[in-house]
């Protein structure tokens, strides 16, 4: 700024407008401090937002203790709550969401790379992503009037059937079909989370050198071993990278499962029954909840959600810092 | 096979079962991976069928002139419309401003710096966190605060999600802008505030209004953070001290109920708010196809 | 051009001096044929009726300025351009007899048979060994002391085994631009191809590291047919037996490396390689 200061007053000295340079020093500073503080604003949201649940869950936690994590009871009558049932419901869907999610999202982007005719790729990639555009309760409203109907129709009944009498597969898979509940959950998840795990590993294996693919290629691999061999271990921070940011997603999405999952506060041996989520159990109740201990509790789960994708996203970006930083 | 290309395997040691195996494993996957993509085509024409199968039905004008109806009779969305509006542009109007000041920041004057670097990192974060904390942590600061709910605690729970979004594309569009276009401008004499706001911002217009396209979109179907902050109104409200009626939530509250009226009216809304969406999201798409075939 | 003042001979060592390959030994076979083909990238057409022979055990190397298509004829030999939609080649390559651009051909099978060595070292990211046995298991099951052996063998013919012996299990990328070009080599004949492809090999490396490779393809080109694209023509001169210079997607012409830089039959050879233009 000395340097500036400097050029400013000798160019004052062969008298150019003195006023426009008073001028632009007083807009150049507006601007450097304006965006620093806007910069700024964005750290204090993130310590707001932490505080603020902190505070809030303040009551949950001194009363509860640790014991709210590991408590499945959760009676508003009574006021005894535990947060046992939503996590183990927030884990499971995602779990379910993740293990049809990813080789979906993969095929896809192996498709888009390897072997999809460019003629069709940039629509095929367009119609991807615009399944991440789709509003999240439109997911729900799909996922409760068209796809729990045909799974309870079609699906579960076939499921419950083939594996009655399998040890541990039986027992999950085991009751009547609701239609609703943490597989249907599970299920709506993984169309969600397949658009950004898609378009992350996409562009991650675009930025396999070609020279590289060749070399492999001209040892006579297939595509698939192409694939595999270079491909895959060329990328795996940004696949990884990928696949975390799409947890993250799950791990937090609301209206969609809110419709399906069945809103039970209960931990169910079968992943077809019914049960609830963290981020489903704050939008079901939240408003109802007249309590201050009720509210909350809920705030708690809502801190526990908060740590808990924060932890899988700030994985998922270290994956992703890393890989940019190798492709420099 | 033909007997041609087997003729291509006179060598030593070679095993021609491997091959067949390992060729067969390729074309299985690769099938499996067509059939992965076809899903994902699927997927979306059978959501996007769906909304037009039962939405179009109830797409009239009394959608657009009546307020939501009590139950079991008709009526239409218009307050919940104009909730939507509002809140999305108050919303827009918050986040945009303080996002592209914020990528200003990131991108011209602190670049390389710590600060950005966390500002970047936790903006990340915040691109993906639930939607849900946010509308408890707006609830806590503002509803809490003022004693009710209202279409302001809304709006600002929107623009909290529209900032992450401006802030990074912001940041992204402007570091795309060659340093030699900035350097020429300042050669010219021109302080560093109109190298920015007439040359990089110049530059960078298209895809930084792609960005707010795409954060206008995402707010548009956001409902967890409306839920506990604009919360919901029977009736045609301007107020935006008070409660407001807004798409999402109707659409939860009404998908929900056993109302035959009110689900079509779900559905119908849901309908709108789709095309909505995707109306944005392929507007902004091609304005940054545009301008980076300009580029 | 870049290669306008080539390396001096200094720093080479004395064998590396041009060879005596005036009398290239009868008979000779045609191991590769190509008759009469074209490329086309999307509607340019980059190749324009090439026909020439690429004889069995000898080394033929392709010169010509930049954009010439010596590249685009290499990648035909292994139909690498297939990679790419709107690349296409017609006309005949013939590989003892069939014709390998026919669309029936299988791949992966001529191209383990046809080794590719390109411009830039692309060592696969995984350890030394495994980047040598990588396309050996691709093809062949053979137990852990054979396996050894042929990465062994391999590596010694591309004359690294001495520098890598004992830090085998480390990534094949910590080694030396040279070290990573050999290894690649290795790569390529531990499959033991019958044609190997060396496009610009040297391109990207210092002047001892490219003695080092061109002593290599010398030492190879009794067990291999060799096709090899430079940008240098005294590289050209010192390892190749036969030369073919191309010229805006046209062979000029194709002959006996001696005949072709002491007796050039066209006058645009002459100019190339007395360096009036290129």
């Amino acid at each position: 700024m000395n340097q500036v200061a400097s050029v400013a007053s000798r160019a004052s000295a062969q008298s150019i407008n003195a006023s426009a340079l008073r001028r632009h020093t007083l807009w150049d500073a507006a601007l450097r401090i304006g965006t620093r503080a806007a910069a700024v604003t964005v750290l204090l949201l993130l310590a707001g937002v932490i505080v603020t649940l902190i505070e809030g869950s303040w009551l949950a936690f001194s009363t509860f203790g640790p014991g709210f994590l590991s408590t499945e009871t959760w009676n508003p009558v009574k006021e005894e709550f535990g947060a046992l049932a939503p996590i183990y419901g927030t884990v499971v869907t995602s779990i379910i969401a993740m293990a049809i999610g990813i080789p979906i999202s993969l095929g896809i982007a192996i498709f888009l790379t390897e072997l999809c005719p460019p003629s069709l790729k940039r629509s095929i990639s367009t119609a991807i992503e615009l399944l991440a555009g789709i509003p999240s309760i439109i997911y729900g409203i799909w996922g409760l009037f068209v796809l729990a109907p045909f799974l309870q129709a079609h699906v579960q009944p076939v499921v419950i059937g083939t594996f009655a009498g399998v040890p541990f597969l039986g027992a999950l898979f085991a009751g009547p079909p609701y239609g609703i509940g943490v597989f249907t959950a599970g299920i709506i998840l993984s169309i969600m989370v397949l658009p950004y795990i898609t378009s992350v590993t996409r562009d991650v294996f675009e930025t396999v050198p070609p020279v590289l693919k060749e070399s492999a290629y001209g040892l006579g691999c297939t595509t698939w071993e192409v694939v595999t061999k270079v491909v895959l271990p060329f990328t795996r921070t940004g696949v990884i990278g990928g696949v975390m940011l799409g947890l993250g997603r799950a791990l937090g999405e609301t209206m969609a499962v809110t419709f399906v999952i069945g809103n039970a506060h209960r931990i169910s041996g079968s992943i077809l029954a019914p049960g609830t989520t963290i981020s489903a159990s704050i939008a079901n109740e939240f408003t109802e909840a007249e309590t201050a201990l009720y509210s909350s509790s809920l705030i708690a789960l809502g801190l526990l959600l908060f740590v808990i994708t924060f932890i899988v996203l700030a994985i998922a970006r270290f994956m992703l810092y890393r890989l940019k930083q190798k492709a420099g | 096979m033909q007997p041609q290309t087997r003729d291509m395997t006179r060598k030593t040691g070679f095993s021609m079962a491997m091959y067949d195996r390992r060729r067969f494993l390729s074309r299985l996957l690769m099938l499996l991976s067509w059939g992965a993509a076809a899903t994902g085509m699927l997927v979306l024409l059978l959501i996007l069928g769906t909304l037009v199968y039962r939405g179009v039905g109830g797409l009239n004008l009394a959608v657009f002139t009546e307020n939501t109806p009590p139950p079991g009779s008709a009526g239409g969305i218009k307050n919940a419309i104009f909730g939507s509006v509002m809140m999305t542009l108050l919303g827009t109007a918050l986040g945009t401003p303080i996002g592209i000041l914020a990528g200003t920041y990131m991108a011209e004057y602190g670049r390389n710096t710590w600060l950005t670097t966390i500002v970047r990192f936790i903006n990340d974060i915040l691109l993906s966190a639930p939607s849900i904390v946010i509308g408890l942590f707006v609830y806590e600061v503002m509803v809490v605060t003022m004693g009710h709910f209202s279409a302001w605690a809304g709006g600002v729970a929107l623009a909290l999600l529209v900032l992450p979004v401006v802030v990074r594309t912001t940041e992204d569009m402007l570091l795309l802008v060659p340093d030699g276009l900035r350097e020429a401008a300042a050669a010219l004499g021109s302080p560093r505030w109109l190298v920015i706001s007439k040359v990089c911002y110049r530059a960078a217009k298209a895809g930084m209004v792609t960005g707010v396209l795409l954060a206008i979109a995402r707010v548009t179907g956001e409902t967890a953070p409306l839920l506990f902050t604009a919360l919901n109104n029977q009736f045609m409200s301007t107020d935006m001290n008070a409660p407001m009626a807004n798409l999402p939530v109707v659409i939860f509250q009404f998908a929900l109920s056993p109302y035959p009226e009110w689900q079509q009216l779900a559905w119908t809304a849901a309908l709108l708010i789709t095309m909505t969406v995707l109306v944005l999201n392929i507007g902004a798409r091609a304005l940054s196809t545009q301008n980076s075939k300009n580029n | 051009m870049n290669e306008a003042n080539p390396a001096p001979i200094q720093t080479q060592k004395p064998y590396l001096t041009p060879r005596d390959t005036s009398a290239p030994k009868l008979p000779m076979t045609e191991k590769v044929s190509v008759r009469d083909v074209n490329f086309y990238y999307g509607d340019y057409r980059a190749l324009k009726s090439i026909s020439m022979p690429i004889y069995d055990k000898k080394v033929t190397a392709l010169i010509g300025p930049s954009g010439c298509g010596k590249s685009t004829l290499l990648r035909i030999f292994n139909r690498m351009y297939d990679l790419y939609p709107k690349q296409r080649a017609d006309g005949e390559i013939l590989f003892e007899g069939k014709n390998l651009l026919d669309p029936k051909q299988d791949l992966n099978l001529l191209r383990a048979r046809i080794g590719m060595v390109f411009q830039k070292p692309t060592p696969f990211p995984m350890s030394i060994y495994d980047n040598i046995a990588f396309g050996i298991r691709l093809y062949e099951k053979v137990p852990k002391s054979e396996l050894d052996d042929r990465v062994e063998t391999a590596l010694k013919r591309a004359a690294l085994w001495d520098e890598v012996k004992d830090k085998l299990n480390q990534s094949g990328l910590g080694l030396s631009g040279g070290q990573q070009q050999r290894l690649c080599i290795a790569r390529s004949i531990a499959v033991r191809p019958e044609v190997l492809l060396l496009d610009e090999p040297t391109s990207a490396l210092d002047p001892i590291a490219t003695a080092k490779v061109e002593e290599l393809i010398y030492q190879l080109k009794s067990d291999y047919t060799i096709c090899i694209v430079t940008h240098n023509m005294q590289q050209a001169a010192r390892v190749a037996d036969f030369t073919a210079f191309m010229y805006l997607g046209e062979l000029v012409e194709f002959g006996e490396t001696s005949q072709v830089f002491t007796k050039p039959k066209q006058s645009k050879t002459e100019d190339y390689i007395t360096g009036r233009f290129g």
